[in-house]
């Protein structure tokens, strides 16, 4: 099986947008991945020429965790929050924000890791806090917010296809 | 495609209205009282909409001056589905990345002889 295939991206209410994935391995590890710094800068280093220059994880309730990607160009892109709720290994609330606010508010962002025959399925959903801070991601062109322009522009891209071979 | 277009364009789908006018003119290009028809909405609620498409670029106004049909143009759509496409790709690479990283960590977690993982939490 490819679990790649298992990759999905969904919006299961209006505030809410979710990325789920089926991983081969036990959730302790998938859960160690997403909040152990020395294992987040080996995967989660962003597009092609992207590095981490800042991923620090307080992983207690309260704790803070800070990411900053760096490009080719020198660019920079920052993110950081407070973690809410942590329940090893199945667990993690916190929450998002970005420093250029592409996102138009503070999210909240829920990790929950179902296991089942060594196999885990991960969900990462990502609930903003107001409708404005929705429609300002769906506005901003950037970050998590086009995801749910994802699917709004899939549901209409049967039709367009006409329009689009005239 | 710039920042600003992006804006611009995925600001105009987030409407259901305007997403409704969209699919609409994929099937050919209408007039604002033919656009305004199957919705319960004055003329003018319908002319404040299609000037926000217009603005995005996502429709023009045809060449017929009594009609002035509006019509649909394709291209920052496509451009727009591009860069979400982009997106996913990043998320599907960084997880395959995982892939790779979970397969090492289960060999470490084999290897008896190394009792790096199952640390308590720091």
């Amino acid at each position: 099986m490819n679990f790649a295939d298992t990759f999905k991206i969904s919006t299961p209410t209006d505030r809410e947008i979710r990325i789920a994935r089926v991983f081969d391995a036990p959730r302790e590890l998938i859960f160690d991945a997403f909040t152990r710094p020395e294992l987040l800068k080996r995967w989660l280093s962003g597009p092609p020429g992207w590095s981490f220059v800042v991923c620090e994880v307080d992983l207690r309730v309260g704790g803070a965790y800070r990411f900053v990607w760096r490009g080719p160009d020198g660019a920079e892109m920052g993110m950081g929050g407070i973690h809410r709720e942590i329940d090893r290994p199945e667990r993690v609330v916190n929450t998002q924000k970005y420093d250029q606010d592409w996102t138009g508010g503070e999210a909240e962002g829920t990790l929950l890791l179902f296991e089942q025959d060594g196999k885990t399925l991960s969900t990462n959903t990502v609930r903003y806090l107001s409708k404005e801070a929705r429609d300002g991601a769906l506005a901003s062109g950037m970050d998590q917010g086009m995801i749910a322009g994802y699917d709004r522009l899939e549901a209409l891209l049967p039709a367009l296809q006409v329009e689009g071979t005239a | 495609m710039t920042p600003d277009r992006l804006d611009a364009t995925f600001a105009a789908l987030a409407d259901p209205t305007r997403r409704a006018i969209l699919a609409r003119l994929a099937s050919g290009e209408a007039s604002v009282t033919e656009l305004a028809e199957p919705f319960a909405m004055s003329q003018p609620a319908i002319s404040k909409h299609l000037k926000v498409l217009e603005r995005a670029g996502l429709i023009s106004t045809g060449s017929d001056a009594q009609r002035r049909p509006r019509r649909l143009e394709a291209e920052p759509l496509a451009e727009a589905n591009q860069w979400l496409e982009r997106y996913r790709q990043f998320w599907e690479a960084s997880y395959l990345r995982l892939d790779d990283l979970l397969d090492e960590l289960k060999l470490a977690k084999k290897a008896p002889s190394r009792k790096k993982r199952g640390d308590p939490r720091p």
